[in-house]
């Protein structure tokens, strides 16, 4: 039975707890998560992962974390800026929560940092901004899952180093998440000997890829970086346009949860991810069959990287004793947390708040009737900086549209 | 009577920190004044000249981001938002000049197209605008040296920013050339037949409608302290002008209960209604149906029906239900 | 040379899937006045019902002319349910229509949820067919030739039928259609189905290239607005011309300057309201 709170029934119980005599009992309060989510709009897909993702974690908590119990309060943000602020504002002040898991988009996230650094609210979100942990960290952020380019650096040494690609042309939406993820690509390949010889940024909207598919020629690989629900339209297109060269994904592009949706085109994609379902760790197999039963789907790494914060959240509890009210505790306890046994393997942070894990370098194949991603590589601890050193890497420009630039 | 039921309405609004019961309410007051200002805006072309735009979040969004352009460089709170104004203004001129080629659905599909040029220009122009990411600035302005970073600091300067946009409406309808704009939407070929240039009406009173917009955008850029291209898509402009119409075009009253409506449904019913959305489409269907002259004019109907229901019958004349009254 | 090839080619074959999306559309702001937000609601609403259906065994083309047809039911009840009681008052048909954007967008959420679906080409249409020595998807092909088979049977219809000519006359003068006994209320349910249907057989039809998603209505919707207002209210041959200039647009715009994308769209868009506000084609002022 699931004791997930809505809202409603949070403020019926509470006022219904309020007309009882409580006897004086030093009863703890209930330790509350808030989640920024998107559950209306176009970033629903991944919203309503996330929530599954938080809600089978507490299920197999039995809503009970280091003694104590604990409750979701779910805020819908409806995917845009000024609506994440209030709904952060409504979870701080009204609802006060002790931490925050979320929310979806880095532009949200951007939103709220400066507010909720103020309130000192610890936030273990999946946005991938790479500043956030870099050149204007904040210091109540956890990120258990990846920058942008994270996952992309050890898929373009895979690129350079095993499948020897020489020539690529990158295409990722023309937005913060599309640019960060390629120039990761970029630097780490051209580093490798590669070469970058396009890069094409159609707009987060775009129909129809195929100006920008009839430019791809001349080269060994095609790297995307879509998120969403493009992903879909991209392979399809792609497919149907006749092109036959391999494809390199980012994270999201080719996430376990998207393959149900996908067919034969997703076949050969190589993606890297720092989620993958078939990662065999006994917290993965509960995990992944949990949602299987739950919500009839393989989890993709929006499920998981909820679930993955839910664990966090729980060890960092446990090492506070359970108590929520020093934040600096809160946030020091849940930046030292480091766990082998999670649904993403072994991780913990650096001093950014950052994730140091393992990152996984998968194939798509069809597997009887259904789609699966299969690891044929593993990266061990691969931090925000790949194998550059940190502040040289802090020196140079964030990743961006024209950095690193294409060489002519 | 009137006059003291809207001062009894000020003053409660006035007061609202004080009873609205938690921090979090009073930045949802101030969201609704700044709304409320500006659907005001808005309804100074939509209802009394007619002119129905649909790109209004275009110079709600100019202001906001000439304001944070000008504040990351460097300026002080006065350039800012004189600034940010400025280039509204600038802007507004540009979209009337546009826009007032055509009337009716002509006048509205070109603001639309205006409204989407400027948000293809906020998404892609990365270098001028950060594109997706927006803008953040830091701080609020300290007019007079008081600090408006607490939540009712910053709703008692929004306030007065409210009452002064409402005298300004007020002063606007009551005036001669309120009384033109009126004229130029009622019946336009004898208004030019008068002798009235009834283009330059229309151009100041979307001057005036682009300045307060311009206002309004001002505010909310320091109440969010972030901008980005979702503050100028086209269901921003289509909110606020359902904020207009559900409330009442012909009243000053109506575009404010409709911007409470809109902000209390998206921030505070969502919380406790998980199919927000479409309960939202739902309502603004309803009043456009039932009540098409919005939610003020309706309810007063309503109220006016219901008294006249409650009253004893006495045996002399009584009001017929719809009647009159003489008021 | 090939890129201009397969981009002109592709202009071509977007604006075969531009003209099914946005005939509807005209018809309906050519005779009834009203922009019809819910258009591009429609358009998705249809894609989503054809997936159902497909998923129960319907073939793809039985489902485009079902899923056509539930979503022209849809059409009719909103008409006379709700536009009728608004004749005349074009700004409230447009909000409403707006509103029940948003209604028809939540519903899809609620009931297909929020993961995309793919809708797999129709059998004997995959795969790829040369055109003057380069390969072109023989699907997009295929929307061309429907498209065009459309223009020439809406054009049978309006031109050679008495509901066309009722259809004509109502756009050109509804005062005078009534008067000369025309049951102008009848045909604007009439023809609101007709603009209905084809937005949910051009969605099924648009399915195998853009698959379904939530936030497809506010993608095509766009589309359809500048492809009428360029090519002209009220004009089937405005239309069909606005639809390849948009597809050539989009094409060539989105190649040669991707970063003006949005831009390319509306500014034409812009200048023809300025310039010209009743479009290329079309006849009355607007």
């Amino acid at each position: 039975m699931s004791v997930r709170l809505s809202r409603r029934s949070f403020l019926v119980g509470t006022a219904l707890a309020a007309t009882l005599p409580v006897p004086a009992l030093a009863q703890s309060k209930p330790v509350r998560i808030g989640l920024l989510t998107v559950k209306t709009g176009p970033l629903a897909q991944g919203g309503i992962q996330m929530e599954q993702g938080i809600t089978r974690f507490l299920k197999d908590r039995n809503y009970t974390l280091a003694g104590r119990k604990a409750e979701l309060v779910v805020a819908d943000t409806g995917g845009n800026p000024a609506g994440t602020k209030t709904k952060t504002q409504e979870l701080v002040e009204r609802d006060n929560v002790d931490l925050i898991v979320g929310p979806l988009a880095a532009f949200e996230l951007l939103a709220i940092t400066d507010y909720a650094a103020q309130a000192k609210m610890p936030i273990l979100s999946l946005a991938a901004a790479e500043d956030m942990t870099q050149r204007r960290p904040n210091p109540y952020f956890v990120r258990a899952s990846a920058t942008s380019a994270q996952s992309m650096h050890p898929l373009a040494d895979y690129a350079a180093k095993e499948l020897r690609f020489k020539r690529v042309v990158t295409i990722s939406e023309d937005f913060a998440f599309g640019h960060e993820q390629m120039g990761g690509f970029h630097r780490v390949f051209e580093d490798a000997g590669g070469r970058v010889v396009k890069k094409l940024w159609p707009p987060l909207v775009t129909p129809d890829y195929t100006p920008y598919l009839a430019q791809i020629s001349g080269v060994d690989a095609v790297v995307q970086g879509f998120a969403g629900s493009n992903p879909l339209k991209f392979m399809k297109q792609y497919q149907d346009q006749g092109l036959k060269l391999p494809v390199l994904s980012g994270s999201v592009g080719c996430d376990d949860a998207l393959l149900k949706s996908f067919g034969d085109e997703a076949i050969g994609v190589i993606s890297c991810s720092a989620y993958t379902a078939d990662l065999d760790t006994p917290s993965n197999k509960r995990f992944a069959e949990g949602m299987v039963r739950d919500y009839g789907n393989i989890p993709g790494i929006y499920a998981a990287g909820l679930y993955i914060n839910g664990m966090v959240a729980e060890a960092a509890l446990e090492k506070t004793g359970g108590k929520t009210e020093d934040k600096e505790a809160l946030i020091k306890a849940l930046r030292a947390v480091s766990l082998t046994d999670t649904p993403r393997g072994p991780f913990r942070f650096d001093h950014l708040g950052n994730v140091i894990g393992n990152f996984y370098i998968r194939r798509c194949e069809r597997k009887g009737d259904k789609l699966v991603n299969t690891t044929i590589k593993t990266y061990p601890n691969v931090s925000q900086f790949w194998t550059y050193d940190e502040k040289w890497f802090l020196a140079q420009p964030v990743y961006s549209r024209d950095y690193p630039p294409v060489k002519s | 009577m009137k006059r003291l039921a809207l001062v009894a309405a000020l003053a409660i609004l006035a007061a609202a920190p004080l009873w609205v019961g938690g921090t979090y309410y009073v930045n949802v007051a101030s969201q609704i004044l700044i709304y409320a200002i500006f659907a005001l805006g808005v309804n100074v072309l939509a209802g009394y000249a007619g002119l129905v735009s649909l790109g209004h979040a275009g110079l709600f969004g100019i202001a906001a981001y000439g304001g944070a352009k000008l504040m990351s460089a460097g300026h002080g709170q006065v350039v800012v938002t004189v600034g940010g104004l400025a280039v509204t203004l600038v802007a507004a001129a540009f979209f009337a000049t546009l826009s007032l080629r055509a009337t009716g659905l002509g006048f509205v599909m070109i603001t639309v197209a205006l409204g989407q040029i400027v948000w293809g220009v906020a998404y892609r122009w990365i270098s001028l605008t950060n594109g997706d990411n927006g803008i953040s600035i830091s701080g609020r302005p300290r007019p007079f040296g008081l600090s408006l970073a607490s939540p009712a600091g910053f709703y008692w300067a929004t306030f007065v920013v409210f009452l002064a946009a409402v005298a300004s409406m007020a002063i606007l309808v009551a005036s001669p050339f309120g009384a033109s704009v009126r004229g130029t939407r009622d019946q336009a070929r004898r208004m030019n037949a008068l002798g009235y240039h009834v283009w330059m009406i229309r151009f100041l009173a979307f001057l005036f409608s682009g300045f307060w917009s311009g206002v309004a955008g001002i505010l909310y850029l320091y109440y969010n302290q972030f901008v980005s291209p979702q503050m100028v898509a086209l269901t921003a402009s289509a909110e606020v002008l359902l904020m207009v119409i559900s409330g009442g075009t012909a009243t000053l009253l109506g575009p404010i209960v409709g911007a409470g409506l809109v902000v209390v449904m998206k921030n505070v019913a969502s919380a406790y209604i998980e199919r927000w959305n479409f309960v939202l489409g739902a309502i603004f269907v309803a009043i456009v149906v039932f009540m098409p002259d919005g939610l003020v004019p309706g309810t007063v109907r309503l109220g006016r029906w219901g008294l006249a229901a409650w009253r004893p019958r006495a045996p002399s004349a009584v009001p017929a239900p719809g009647e009159d009254d003489g008021r | 040379m090939s890129l201009w090839l397969v981009l002109a080619v592709n202009s071509i074959t977007l604006g075969g899937l531009l003209f099914l999306l946005s005939a509807g559309f005209s018809l309906i702001f050519g005779l009834m006045k009203i922009p019809n937000l819910t258009h591009g609601s429609f358009f998705m609403l249809g894609a989503y019902l054809a997936t159902s259906l497909i998923a129960r065994g319907f073939n793809f083309w039985t489902a485009a002319l079902v899923g056509g047809l539930l979503v022209a039911a849809l059409g009719g009840i909103v008409e006379r349910l709700i536009l009728r009681r608004l004749a005349g008052a074009e700004l409230a048909q447009v909000l409403v229509t707006l509103g029940l954007s948003f209604m028809i967008a939540d519903v899809c959420l609620m009931v297909w949820t929020g993961d995309p679906i793919r809708i797999d080409t129709p059998a004997g249409l995959r795969g790829a067919t040369s055109v003057l020595g380069l390969g072109f998807p023989t699907y997009r092909l295929a929307i061309s030739l429907i498209a065009v088979i459309f223009a020439a049977a809406l054009w049978a219809l309006l031109d050679r039928t008495r509901l066309g000519a009722m259809i004509r006359a109502g756009v050109d003068d509804p005062a005078m259609a009534r008067v000369v006994g025309i049951r102008v209320s009848r045909l604007f349910t009439i023809v609101f189905c007709l603009g209905a249907w084809l937005a949910g057989f051009a969605g099924v039809i648009g399915g195998p290239i853009l698959s379904v998603y939530p936030g497809l209505d506010g993608e095509m919707l766009p589309l359809a607005l500048v492809v009428v207002i360029l090519g002209g209210t009220g004009s089937l041959v405005g239309s069909l011309v606005g639809s390849f200039v948009v597809g050539f647009l989009y094409n060539f715009g989105q190649a040669m300057f991707p970063e003006l994308a949005y831009v390319v769209l509306f500014l034409p868009m812009l200048i023809v309201l300025v310039v010209r506000p009743q479009g290329l084609f079309g006849r009355q002022t607007v």
